[in-house]
């Protein structure tokens, strides 16, 4: 069974155009030599021929160009999208949250007290002091300004979907 | 000219890849209304996002792409009945078709007609595949960058899709399969 789908396969990729000039000789030679193979071959050109000549398209009704030309009239091509994204503002946020990452880092290890290791050779995580940062109160206006953005933004994007809604089903 | 706006030249590009298009469409869609109105908006989605066509595939590779998201999307949002290998529908289609084509026996004309319906038995991704090889003009890499599969996996699901069309041929029309062998 496995055999004949091999054979199948190799059979396509001949008759597809796909195969090797190698594998194109040997097939070549076993359909010359061997009647099963011949057979096989005969039977997938002639449905390959015939996918090529009679498969037919499916043609849409004659206003089809019309109404898809009205409906354009009233639009205009949008942006690429690469024109309306500034690459810097993507690479002003990438730096940010790199910086922060770094940062909290480098706290991190400014706390280690290298002199009096355990001898464990691993480092506990959870005693890592942050009271220091989060304490800081720049750092938790600057938290309380990030989350009323978060739910402006958060705000807007359910108002424009409730919109389309609208537009939807009206 | 098509980029910067031009509607004349984009209604030329309408009007030759419509049947290419609704024909794709069709496949996955139970419905000439539907599809009709899924294959207007894959038109009207293409010349919005005409900037973002930065010419690296075929027109015709980007707007079956295009076409292959629209009809995913219209299925999912309306749970539409497909054609399917399993639906008792098709099957009693089929038989109409093979009850039908009996009547018709002139040979071109049927092995013609042979070929299109027995491509309506097979299941949407099979019916894809094949009409986008042979009447897409699209390579095995081309129809792989549209489904967003491999190559390989793209050149066995042709292989399968072919097998399992040639088995519906054999089953519904046997008198012609023989015909075309002989």
């Amino acid at each position: 069974m496995s055999q004949n789908i091999q054979m199948e396969a190799r059979l396509w990729e001949y008759i597809d155009g796909i195969a090797k000039p190698e594998e194109r000789s040997v097939i070549e030679a076993l359909i010359q030599t061997q009647q099963e193979w011949r057979e096989k071959y005969q039977e997938m050109a002639a449905l390959h021929q015939d996918l090529q000549e009679h498969l037919e398209l499916e043609a849409p009704s004659l206003r089809f160009t019309k109404n898809v030309m009205e409906e354009i009239a009233r639009l205009h091509i949008a942006p690429a999208t690469s024109t309306y994204i500034n690459k810097k503002i993507i690479y002003g946020i990438a730096g940010f949250f790199i910086t922060l990452i770094a940062g909290f880092v480098i706290y991190a290890i400014a706390q280690i007290d290298w002199s009096s290791g355990s001898g464990s050779g691993g480092f506990e995580w959870n005693r890592i002091d942050f009271s220091g940062i989060f304490n800081n109160q720049f750092v938790n206006i600057f938290m309380m300004v990030n989350i009323v953005l978060g739910l402006m933004l958060f705000d807007r994007y359910l108002t424009a979907q409730k919109k389309n809604w609208k537009k939807q089903a009206s | 000219m098509v980029k910067n706006g031009n509607q004349q030249a984009y209604s030329q590009l309408v009007t030759r890849y419509q049947n290419y298009v609704f024909t794709i469409v069709l496949r996955y869609i139970n419905s000439r209304e539907d599809a009709e109105e899924v294959a207007q908006d894959v038109f009207i989605k293409a010349y919005k996002s005409l900037a973002d066509f930065r010419g690296e595939s075929k027109f015709s590779t980007w707007i079956y792409t295009i076409t292959t998201t629209s009809c995913l999307t219209f299925l999912r949002k309306k749970k539409l009945e497909v054609h399917s290998l399993d639906n008792e529908k098709v099957m009693a289609h089929a038989e109409q078709v093979d009850s039908g084509m009996r009547a018709n026996q002139v040979e071109q004309k049927s092995k013609l007609a042979m070929v299109n319906q027995a491509i309506t038995l097979l299941s949407p991704d099979d019916a894809q595949v094949i009409t986008l090889f042979y009447r897409g003009e699209q390579s095995l890499d081309e129809i792989a960058t549209i489904l967003g599969q491999e190559t390989n996996t793209v050149k066995v699901r042709l292989h399968r899709a072919r097998q399992r069309l040639r088995d519906k041929m054999e089953k519904f029309f046997p008198q012609e399969v023989r015909d075309l062998t002989t």
